[in-house]
């Protein structure tokens, strides 16, 4: 709150100024568009879309004004894996809608749609919100079954959520994959291919016609998306025999609109994979040998990923998907570029789920979603001080800082108050 | 710790001679005694043995002393082990090897006082899941020690993140889940050559939801309230067998000839705490709760170390610092579960800001890589906040308050004269996400060198594997 009374304060509101028009000024911009980095810009906003980035601090007139120099300005960050919106608390305290256990809708778990159940109002949006994440790719993390459902991109800002449904669904390929699935690749990868060979067989059988395939109705009906390229396989796999699997996978099926997840071996074969024009979303911290698909795992996947020319996002979880930033630091200290670390948060994980006309740059006509952050964006001790959705300046506070607020101030509080909770 | 011969050495003198007093069946020769049964408090001792170093001065560095002090353009000097002196300007021995740390910070090693290397190892499979002894709430009689496997990977990658002494609890699935073991992380063949010698032991408790989840349909606890009654009843027999103990020291000190209680190995343990020699950790989250568990152990008469996770430490700070115990806390983790659902980001900072003593543990194979940015980013959202801690107090809860909240402040966890030489070079501000640890000392030997990879340990389960040596 106090930033945004900062905000407003600082605002020069001339009569002719229009609500809608918004001028960011000063800083130093990470468009992620082919103007690049600019070291001191000012960012134009109309009607809730970027109009335009331009250099230097001049402002036509009719723009309420935040001064934002000394300051760093990106696109707002893009949560490239999570299941925002499906989960307030994860274990043992109400209804999950990130895991679902099989029904008779789905046979194969790819029908499932998080669509119907996001919820704007989690917390855990408003957490992740104020460090800067305006967006993300929410979807299952289990269903007991071949595929994860169709996740969605949505905003995080407090409307209506969706920016895009059906935007990806989620295959393991790897040893939990194949655990979910008799034990073996050998029955997951016959499973996979045979679940799409139906959904590419003519059109979906109707109630009148008897049907026996491994899919159920409403499992063909989301994988014919899969099979137009228009809901993106996200393929999670760790070892390198796998990533190879994936990688002939795409050459079967050139249709498909794949992204491989985690990758934690994907450096032993980072060329093939930016041959194959496969990109990779992934936690860039793995460097244990947490099972035997990852003995491979190393700090530098990421740069090494880099180097070969692969796309890569980085931001996998859901309650601190805002650590992303750190850890994309972290990948620049073992290293990752710093302006491919900016674009592994924000135009990266646009392009990867298909969205990238609308989020992720500072191009005109894009969603005015953005950051004004204290300094770089990547280093722990720097942070997010305005944040923007849709053009408009939100409430820079959160569940988590209004229970600071409330026992900090209690503290401050002389003798020894009865209660506190008693609201004046 | 004190040795004390052990019962199986007690029988095998009587087997060399049944002529000895005490070794008859027949106890009616009083007054003479038998001889006084003791249990070896130790049984598993350390064989730790520091790697070689060599006089050591570094200069030009920035400097903080884990107690408070940042020194600028400072100087360190350490040998055979112990830290000889720093400051502004100190003497320089002939024959030392010199560092110049322009643009680079010395701290202390950096302290975990909450880890589950090598009892939940890398790999993370079913083989080598042995942290949590999930048949009985009460199992205060198992040892983490026995658990830990040398070969962890995870050992080898804290090491290269400045973490110089680390503290290995069992799980939090039972009310008492067992002792824990401190360890010196230079990785080596067997736990006993990685044990800190003569650290106390420490024991591990839970609150709250875990132990009523594992145990609710098996037998109970499965409320809270049981949680309580578990905890009390544990006591209460504790208590009554300190007192079987201190019964037969007291008869057999009068001269008499008592038989010794039967040993029971959970009551050991607890009655290790009740003596004030085993220190307790307790995995506990909401406030309420912690105020609950200190007005336990004053019923019983023993003192609680150190909350550990401790979410809702802000909600207490004071009540925390009356009673003495430390809160170990995460810098953001939250929402996980209900009783993690109240965690702000400030935690960390509000506690210290209370007087209590604040201390950053990971609970963690990453986030122990990482311990020096976790406080950095608890003490930036409290400058934010409005609190005002400096760096070098900050430095504390990764390295003081974790060596008194295990015993060893009077060894390691700061950077004065005569203490270990447990000390990293850090390649810029260690409050950055850029920097990492350059050079990492144990007891004065070089233990990891970020730019010598023949430095880097290799554990026995990555060697042969396709990927050995490599930068990890």
């Amino acid at each position: 709150m106090k930033t945004l009374m900062a905000f407003l304060t600082a605002a020069v509101l001339s009569a002719t100024a229009s609500a809608q028009q918004v001028a960011i000024v000063g800083a130093k911009v990470f468009t992620q568009t082919e103007q690049g980095v600019l070291e001191s810009a000012t960012v134009l906003i109309r009607d809730g879309k970027i109009e335009r980035v331009t250099e230097g601090t001049e402002v036509p007139a009719g723009y309420r004004q935040y001064d934002a120099s000394g300051k760093v300005v990106t696109p707002g960050l893009i949560g490239a894996l999570t299941s925002l919106g499906l989960v307030e608390v994860a274990s043992w305290a109400g209804t999950v809608d990130a895991t679902a256990e099989p029904t008779p809708i789905s046979k194969t778990g790819a029908a499932l749609d998080v669509s119907y159940a996001l919820n704007p109002d989690s917390t855990v949006i408003g957490v992740s919100r104020i460090e800067g994440f305006t967006a993300a790719a929410t979807t299952l993390s289990d269903t007991h079954q071949l595929f994860n459902g169709q996740g969605a991109v949505i905003t995080l800002g407090t409307g209506a959520p969706l920016i895009k449904p059906k935007a990806f669904m989620v295959v393991n390929v790897g040893s939990q994959g194949a655990d979910g699935f008799g034990g073996s690749r050998a029955a997951l990868w016959v499973a996979l291919e045979q679940a799409l060979q139906e959904a590419s067989e003519g059109r979906v059988p109707g109630p009148e016609s008897p049907w026996y395939g491994m899919n159920t109705r409403a499992d063909l009906k989301a994988l014919k998306g899969v099979i137009a390229g228009e809901t993106v396989l996200y393929m999670e796999a760790d070892r390198v025999a796998d990533i190879r699997q994936v990688i002939a996978f795409k050459q079967r099926h050139p249709g498909l609109k794949l992204a491989l997840l985690r990758a934690t071996e994907g450096w032993r074969i980072a060329d093939e994979l930016a041959a194959s024009k496969i990109p990779v979303v992934l936690n860039p911290q793995m460097n244990l040998p947490g099972n035997f698909d990852q003995l491979g795992a190393t700090m530098e996947n990421a740069a090494r990923l880099e180097a070969a020319g692969v796309v890569m996002a980085i931001g996998m979880d859901t309650h601190n998907i805002r650590l992303a930033t750190q850890h994309a630091g972290n990948a620049v200290a073992n290293g990752l570029s710093h302006e491919g670390a900016i674009a592994s948060l924000t135009s990266a994980p646009a392009s990867i789920l298909g969205v990238a006309d609308q989020i992720g740059a500072l191009a005109p006509g894009m969603r005015a979603d953005l950051v004004v952050w204290s300094g770089d964006p990547l280093e722990i001790t720097e942070t997010a001080e305005q944040v923007f959705i849709n053009g408009e300046p939100i409430e820079m506070t959160s569940r988590q800082s209004r229970l600071r607020d409330r026992y900090m101030k209690l503290y401050e509080t002389t003798g020894n108050p009865s209660s506190h909770y008693i609201r004046p | 710790m004190k040795h004390t011969p052990s019962r199986v050495a007690v029988l095998a003198a009587c087997a060399l001679s049944m002529l000895l007093p005490g070794c008859s069946d027949n106890d009616a020769k009083q007054p003479s005694q038998a001889e006084k049964f003791s249990i070896d408090s130790n049984p598993y001792p350390s064989t730790y043995q520091p790697i070689p170093g060599s006089p050591t001065v570094i200069t030009n560095v920035t400097i903080i002393d884990g107690i408070g002090n940042q020194i600028e353009q400072g100087m360190i000097h350490f040998a055979n082990g112990k830290i000889v002196a720093l400051g502004d300007n100190i003497e320089i021995p002939n024959g030392a090897t010199v560092i110049d740390g322009k643009g680079k910070w010395v701290t202390p090693g950096i302290i975990d006082n909450h880890s589950h290397l090598g009892v939940y190892p890398s790999p993370s499979v079913g083989s080598t899941a042995d942290g949590n002894e999930m048949v009985s709430p009460v199992t205060p009689g198992v040892w983490a020690e026995h658990s830990v496997w040398v070969q962890d990977a995870g050992f080898s990658r804290s090491l290269a993140g400045g973490v110089t002494t680390l503290q290995v609890l069992p799980g939090s699935g039972n009310l008492f889940g067992g002792r824990s073991v401190v360890l010196k992380n230079i990785p080596n063949r067997t736990m006993q050559a990685m044990k800190f010698p003569d650290a106390p032991y420490g024991m591990k408790m839970a609150c709250g939801e875990n132990p009523k989840r594992v145990y609710g349909q098996k037998g109970g606890p499965m409320t809270r309230m049981g949680n309580v009654k578990g905890y009390r009843k544990a006591w209460s027999d504790a208590q009554d067998y300190l007192r079987q103990w201190e019964r037969y020291e007291a008869d057999y000190d009068a001269g008499l000839n008592p038989k010794p209680p039967k040993r029971d190995l959970d009551l050991e343990t607890l009655a290790g705490v009740l003596t004030g020699d085993i220190r307790v950790n307790m995995h506990c989250y909401r406030a309420d709760e912690m105020v609950t568990m200190m007005d336990l152990m004053k019923e019983f008469n023993y003192q609680i170390t150190t909350f550990h996770h401790a979410v809702e430490a802000y909600k207490i700070a004071d009540k925390l610092k009356d009673n003495n115990v430390c809160a170990a806390m995460w810098a953001d983790w939250w929402g996980f579960k209900l009783e993690a659902y109240d965690g702000i980001l400030e935690n960390v900072p509000m506690v210290h800001a209370a007087g209590a003593c604040a201390i950053v543990h990971s609970d963690d194979d990453l986030g122990i890589q990482r311990l020096n940015q976790e406080a950095a980013k608890t003490w930036a959202d409290g400058k934010r906040a409005g609190i005002d801690i400096s760096m070098a107090d900050a430095w504390q809860w990764i390295s003081a308050n974790p060596a008194k909240s295990l015993g060893i402040f009077d060894q390691t966890g700061s950077l004065e004269a005569g203490k270990n030489a447990d000390i990293v070079l850090w390649n810029g501000n260690p409050f950055s996400t850029y920097t990492k640890a350059e050079r990492v000392y144990i007891d004065g030997g070089l233990a990891y060198d970020l730019n010598d990879s023949i430095s880097w340990p290799v554990s026995d389960f990555e060697v042969g594997q396709p990927t050995e040596g490599d930068a990890k």
